[in-house]
């Protein structure tokens, strides 16, 4: 036990003096991993498969085109433009959302069965994403500021060394108290993230699966989010992913949330 | 052929109630015929997608038999076939149902929508029966001026069942300042009421029997247009709109007015100017809508036979207050605008109708077990009479391809011929299922 502590203390300084990822602040990294995981490419696209496993194993599959371009430095604003394909009640469904850095988001939700695009109120951004374990926040980012971040420890998970950050939500009424997240000190994406209750009780875990690199932005292929209590768990497969795209701005509209144009979704 | 559509469009019902049986409205044929010769050459290149469902469509009486003693308001097996086919820029979309009546004793086919889309960067256009919704209101209409099945509504039919699709063309603009939509419809298209055999319902001259149903065409030049543009302001989705064509909704002419044998129906020309706004604010989602009802056809408000012109407005609020748990408010008012002619003019016998029309409706809404069942309620209050229509419903994604849904009607209060309360007799309790591929 001595020997592994020792061992994990040289690690760690070794990390010091060699990495210089020690260098960097917790405020720093998270905002590198923000631009890594939120924000890589000018635009963006992914075929999307989800699947929603129960503890008992039944499995419920959403499958989408997600498609989102920036609109200025990380942590700025971004547009997203969702299409649906399965389950089958909700195919030809599309979904768009405005970020806004430091405000509220904007939703819109097109339902192809009356032909009527309407804003939705969803100002809950911990509600889960389509009835999955992913949140919206998880989805599209959380703002950096509403934390507050400290580094805890150097740790490898797997052969990819990791700085381990504590984020403790400055707002009370958070359902978590803090979250560890695992950072790739190469990449800068998160690799693993835990989530503690108000007990200091482990009820949720990410999980990158797969990482890959597409146009030369490395992109997290496979992850997963399970919830410990529940015994829930949701899988996210990219079949597909491409960045820097040239998707128009025009995109992001009624005129094509009712008419997805067929080259952005297949 | 122009003058056999001339025939058609100047048909005259014998019964406006009696559900619609036609099949392929003449017109529909038409232009199919037209479509198919222009995409025959294009549909080699296309992409196809084949979509639909099948679906079980129960609703029983839950107060009282119909007026003609089945237990049934509606009960129904139906299939949906959904066609789709793409050469850019050409789009084709069928939509189209097939269903047994198990009241009446009869199978249908429905063209539910069937248009051919073409779309470039600055315009598109869309042609054949198709689907407008329009305005920001929920269930409460006021610039979606397009055609209504309140029957489906009322005797729990899925919400799409409620819209009806019209034939006409629609062309999309998109200067870049606005959005800008323009619609042309040929042929006039009804709302459809419930049927005095499945429903309770206040009818003012009951005892004639003898009834005609006038179509508004006479003549092409009295194609309905209807217009929006459409852009963000300041963070919220703004429309204007406006509509020139005829009401939805019949208004009686009796033969006689002192002892009447006859009764004419018809749609009075309308006139609609409106503006909606749509946004977040107040942590939620505010919605506001107007519009001004001109009656064409009785400027002055003296006649009584013709609804009066109006200011119609609404003010709707959404907000999300858990996870899953959303909570919509709606007040929707109704103002005449020449009501002491209204009131003098109004024969005897005749229920006189408050000057503000006004009613607040309720919707909660709460998913559960990852958004695979919903709870919900929406209610309708009238303000000015005191009548009500409550829907509580509870559906189920039993798999990702079949759902369930049950839920009930309840409707009361008022007068016997206000606008929810005549159905007072009419409650049921309905069962949704469906397996959608």
């Amino acid at each position: 036990m001595k020997k592994v502590s020792a061992f994990s203390a040289m690690i760690v300084m070794f990390s010091v003096f060699s990495s210089g990822a020690f260098a960097l602040t917790a405020d720093e990294i998270m905002k590198k991993s923000q631009a890594a995981f939120l924000y890589p490419g000018s635009d963006f696209k992914a075929r999307i498969l989800m699947k929603l496993i129960s503890k008992g194993g039944q499995e419920r599959v959403r499958e989408m085109i997600m498609l989102r371009k920036n609109y200025g430095e990380t942590g700025g604003g971004q547009k997203y433009f969702m299409y649906f394909f399965q389950p089958a009640d909700v195919r030809n469904m599309t979904f768009m959302v405005y970020k806004y850095p430091g405000k509220d988001a904007d939703r819109w939700l097109f339902v192809p069965a009356i032909n009527m695009v309407r804003r939705i109120a969803a100002q809950d951004k911990r509600s889960s994403f389509v009835g999955s374990d992913f949140t919206y926040e998880d989805i599209s980012g959380r703002n950096l500021e509403d934390d507050t971040h400290s580094i805890v420890k150097e740790e490898k998970i797997g052969t990819r060394d990791c700085t381990v950050i504590k984020s403790t939500p400055k707002a009370a009424e958070m359902e978590y108290s803090y979250k560890l997240s695992w950072i790739d000190t190469t990449t800068f994406l998160p690799i693993k993230e835990e989530y503690y209750d108000k007990n200091g009780e482990l009820y949720r875990v990410f999980s990158a699966d797969e990482i890959k690199g597409v146009k030369g932005h490395p992109t997290i292929m496979k992850r997963s989010m399970k919830n410990i209590l529940s015994g829930h768990m949701t899988e996210v497969s990219f079949l597909k992913a491409d960045y820097n795209i040239g998707i128009e701005d025009s995109l992001f509209s009624e005129r094509y949330l009712k008419q997805p144009p067929k080259r952005w979704i297949e | 052929m122009k003058g056999r559509q001339r025939a058609e469009v100047r048909r005259q019902k014998s019964d406006i109630q009696g559900q619609k049986t036609e099949l392929f409205r003449l017109p529909v044929f038409c232009l199919s015929s037209v479509l198919y010769l222009l995409f025959s050459s294009a549909v080699f290149a296309a992409d196809f997608s084949l979509h639909g469902f099948v679906q079980g469509n129960y609703s029983r009486n839950a107060e009282t038999d119909n007026p003609d003693s089945r237990d049934y308001k509606l009960s129904e097996e139906r299939a949906q076939v959904k066609l789709e086919a793409t050469a850019d820029p050409f789009r084709l979309f069928i939509k189209g149902d097939a269903f047994h009546d198990n009241i009446d004793k009869h199978s249908i086919l429905e063209l539910r929508e069937g248009y051919a889309d073409y779309s470039s960067e600055k315009w598109d256009a869309r042609v054949g029966r198709q689907v407008i919704t329009w305005g920001v209101g929920d269930l409460l209409f006021i610039n979606d001026v397009f055609p209504k099945d309140y029957a489906a509504f009322f005797s729990g039919r899925p919400l799409e069942y409620l819209k009806k699709g019209v034939d006409g063309a629609k062309i999309g603009m998109y200067p870049g300042f606005a959005s800008i939509e323009l619609i042309a419809i040929p042929y006039f298209e009804p709302n459809n009421y419930p049927d005095p055999k499945r429903f309770w319902m206040f009818d003012p001259l009951v005892g004639v029997t003898n009834r005609e149903t006038q179509d508004p065409y006479r003549d092409f030049h009295e194609a309905e247009t209807a217009l929006r543009i459409y852009r963000d302001v300041a963070g919220f989705d703004t429309s204007l709109y406006y509509y020139r064509g005829f009401s939805r909704q019949p208004s009686m002419m009796p033969d006689s007015p002192v002892a009447p044998t006859k009764l004419t129906l018809f749609y009075p020309e309308l006139l609609v100017y409106g503006a909606s706004v749509q946004g977040r604010a107040l942590d939620g989602v505010l919605s506001f809508e107007t519009g001004y009802y001109a009656s064409r056809q009785d400027r002055q408000g003296t006649d009584p036979l013709i609804p009066n012109t109006q200011m119609r407005y609404l003010i709707g609020y959404q907000r999300q207050f858990w996870e899953d748990f959303t909570v919509g408010l709606q007040y929707y008012g109704e103002y005449m605008q020449d009501y002491s002619a209204y009131a003098q003019y109004l024969p005897t016998g005749f229920p006189q109708e408050k000057r503000l029309h006004h009613l607040a409706t309720v919707r909660l809404t709460q998913f559960l077990m990852h958004q695979t069942m919903r709870l919900s309620f929406f209610a309708f209050y009238g303000l000015s009479d005191g009548d009500y229509m409550l829907n509580p419903e509870v559906k189920y994604n039993l798999t990702d391809s079949i759902w369930v849904a049950i839920g009930g009607n309840i409707f009361g209060g008022g007068k016997p011929w206000s606008q929810f309360g005549q159905f007072a007799k009419d409650d049921n309790v309905y069962c949704q299922i469906r397996y959608e591929f």
